[in-house]
């Protein structure tokens, strides 16, 4: 229990409709896993927006430091030649 | 599931449909209003989105039951005039859905043994031979589903949760378990009904109510109340006290203000 | 339902002072906002921009919350079965709002407890609106149609605030709510059109919500210091008065249509102006209601308390139960 006896906090990703990616939409706070299936239906789902909810406990997400974005991400900036657009190719050859 | 309807016998007369339609209608309306009084009062703000939604769902299965009652009665009443202008002993809920919220295990347990008995009812009631009622209760039928598991978790919780909590749900069930006898002592309505294909033999939904409620009880470490001598038939207009003030509420408007619209 | 433009005191006495910020990250994260970027919650972002944001997005999501009791005083006794499904939906809406934007709070490192511990102390301000009573039925009707009216003209522009999850939280508010104003108004249209006692409390509840969904918009752009900062850094885009000025152009009109009078002797459209000009605003009122000594304040905190109160055994009892789990679950 927290100190102030709230429940622990939940991350929600919701499938708007088959075929489509989890996406996150915010937190529940729940006691367990059933309760935050079940707050995440009635908290993000009223007007169905959605066809399956995960819950993820928010302290078991691990994410990378936004003060290394810049070694992380910066490098794939120059790599052009990974792009179809990079390629050019002779309009006479068709389907490539 | 039970062997839900009969396969043949005499057809109810529409007096007789149109009565026990009040009372599967009036039990969802009545114990949507008791719910409708925790919203913005509930122990988190998950749960005060938790029993609006299940208010909300009892009361659209309300809407459609009397608008087909209406129908069947014939008389250019409206869902509105069925829902607001009846005088308390007309009403036909079942007792235990009009009796107060109390703490929220009080709430908890009441909306557990409602729920199950309308998981069975539903369950029978989608085989009738009446085909609106049967479509009306295919469709009630899958959102009872979510408030039992809804209630059956939180009873497990507070059953299995902290000494006192166990204490409280115990002694909500014990007080409340008398009033579910009325959900399956047949009168001559349901023998009607039952007789004409239209409704499920409610002696036999007994059995298979205790099977959903039973393992529940058990994972929630709490037993499972005598039967108590003394009945209640809400279902027949005999109602506890509490009804008057609740309708009291229910109805003020449309009291207050004779052929108004809103 | 909305947040308001909260006269925001200066740092109290005693709270301890921002850290010195690196000119340099105070340089890169305003160049951010000038280029419209999204702050995310693990950026870096100065302490001031932190506060203003965490008492704001617990402002507005107290608000909901307490907002769900004046309509809620009214769920049993709506007068149909339609009426109060709606009611029901839109009280609802106003918890799940609530959720969104305690969830928005803490994404800046400060947790729902901490923030429901505030308001229930009484140190943490919610929306003055809410702190009057709903006495009729046309109350409900007043208030979608005037107080979610105000909230939208002050919500639509937070949707694209500069901090991302507030700007997320508010996209998913505005779509929701779009039906809230509507069903008030619909509300007050049957009994602008009902019977006379029907007209008599529609016009009741004009004139006892309309200068309150004024104050909500905050005080004078005059007097509301930090109004500045917050305009600079893309929390907020407009100021109180310009909304509060949107909001008179609109709603007069629709009372019009509805045949209500707006209970402002000093109400006219000025031609050159393109614009209402309306009387003055009693801020003495407003200061007071904001200070607790409103007609129901105090009720609304006794209502919180109480059902926090009366829950505790049951946020225990689901703590205990599931730590009773994971220790059985360890065990197997």
């Amino acid at each position: 229990m927290n100190e102030a006896g709230d429940w622990p906090l939940y991350e929600i990703f919701i499938r708007a409709r088959g075929g489509l990616d989890h996406k996150h939409v915010g937190s529940v706070h729940a006691a367990d896993a059933a309760m935050a299936i079940e707050h995440a239906r009635d908290v993000y789902t009223r007007r169905q927006e959605g066809i399956s909810v995960w819950a993820v406990r928010s302290t078991d997400i691990v994410a990378s430091d936004p003060g290394e974005a810049e070694s992380l991400f910066d490098p794939a900036r120059d790599k052009v030649y990974r792009h179809p657009t990079f390629y050019e190719i002779p309009k006479e050859v068709e389907t490539l | 599931m039970s062997e839900a309807v009969a396969a043949g016998g005499a057809p109810a007369r529409p007096a007789q449909l149109f009565d026990y339609l009040l009372r599967i209608a009036d039990t969802s309306l009545v114990l949507a209003q008791r719910l409708g009084e925790w919203i913005g009062h509930a122990p988190a703000i998950e749960e005060d989105l938790g029993f609006a939604n299940t208010a909300l769902d009892l009361l659209g299965q309300a809407r459609l039951l009397f608008a087909y009652a209406a129908e069947v009665e014939g008389r250019g009443r409206s869902e509105d005039d069925l829902a607001f202008l009846r005088e308390e002993a007309d009403y036909r809920n079942a007792t235990l859905a009009e009796l107060p919220n109390g703490d929220f295990g009080d709430t908890i347990v009441r909306q557990f043994l409602i729920d199950a008995y309308q998981i069975v009812l539903y369950g029978g009631l989608r085989k009738s031979r009446d085909a609106r009622l049967a479509e009306i209760a295919a469709k009630a039928l899958k959102e009872t589903r979510y408030h039992l598991r809804y209630s059956s978790n939180w009873l497990v919780r507070l059953g299995d949760g902290t000494e006192e909590s166990h204490a409280r749900v115990q002694a909500s069930l014990d007080r409340f378990w008398p009033h579910t006898a009325e959900f399956f002592d047949a009168d001559d309505l349901d023998r009607a009904v039952t007789g004409a294909g239209i409704a499920p033999p409610v002696q036999d939904l007994r059995a298979d109510w205790l099977r959903q409620i039973e393992p529940v009880l058990a994972e929630a470490t709490l037993q499972r109340p005598p039967d108590a001598a003394h009945r209640w038939y809400g279902k027949q207009g005999r109602h506890s006290e509490h009804l008057g003030h609740l309708l009291a509420d229910l109805q003020y408007l449309q009291r207050a203000h004779p052929g108004a619209r809103w | 339902m909305y947040t308001q433009g909260l006269a925001e005191p200066p740092a109290r006495a005693g709270a301890p002072e921002p850290v010195v910020e690196d000119a340099e990250q105070l340089r890169r994260f305003e160049a951010r906002i000038d280029a419209e970027e999204k702050i995310e919650p693990k950026d870096w972002m100065p302490a001031a921009y932190r506060r203003t944001l965490i008492r704001q997005i617990s402002q507005h999501a107290h608000s909901e919350i307490v907002g769900m009791l004046p309509e809620g005083n009214w769920i049993g006794r709506a007068p149909s079965l339609q009426r109060k499904l709606i009611l029901i939906a839109k009280v609802q809406d106003e918890g799940g709002h609530g959720a969104y934007l305690y969830s928005a709070a803490e994404t800046l490192g400060v947790s729902r407890a901490e923030l429901i511990d505030q308001l229930l102390a009484g140190t943490a301000k919610y929306s003055s609106i809410f702190n009057y009573p709903t006495r009729s039925w046309a109350d409900i009707g007043a208030i979608g149609w005037l107080v979610d009216g105000a909230a939208i003209m002050n919500q639509i522009p937070l949707c694209r605030c500069s901090y991302g999850p507030y700007a997320r939280a508010m996209t998913r508010v505005c779509k929701e709510e779009s039906f809230h104003q509507r069903q008030g108004y619909d509300i007050m249209l049957k009994l602008a059109n009902g019977t006379p006692a029907q007209k008599r409390m529609a016009q009741d509840a004009l004139d006892r919500w309309w200068w309150p969904s004024l104050m909500m918009f905050g005080p004078p752009d005059t007097d509301s210091q930090h109004t500045a900062l917050s305009v600079r850094w893309k929390i907020k885009r407009f100021t109180n008065d310009e909304l509060r000025q949107k909001f008179i152009d609109f709603t007069v009109p629709q009372a019009r249509y509805l045949g209500l009078e707006v209970p402002d002797p000093e109400l006219r459209w000025d031609e050159q102006g393109r614009c209402h000009r309306f009387g003055e605003i009693d801020w003495s009122e407003f200061h007071a209601v904001l200070k607790g000594d409103g007609p129901c304040n105090r009720e609304r905190m006794l209502a919180r308390r109480d059902a926090h109160e009366a829950g505790r055994w049951v946020r225990e009892a689901a703590l205990a139960h599931a730590a009773k789990h994971r220790r059985a679950a360890a065990m197997a």
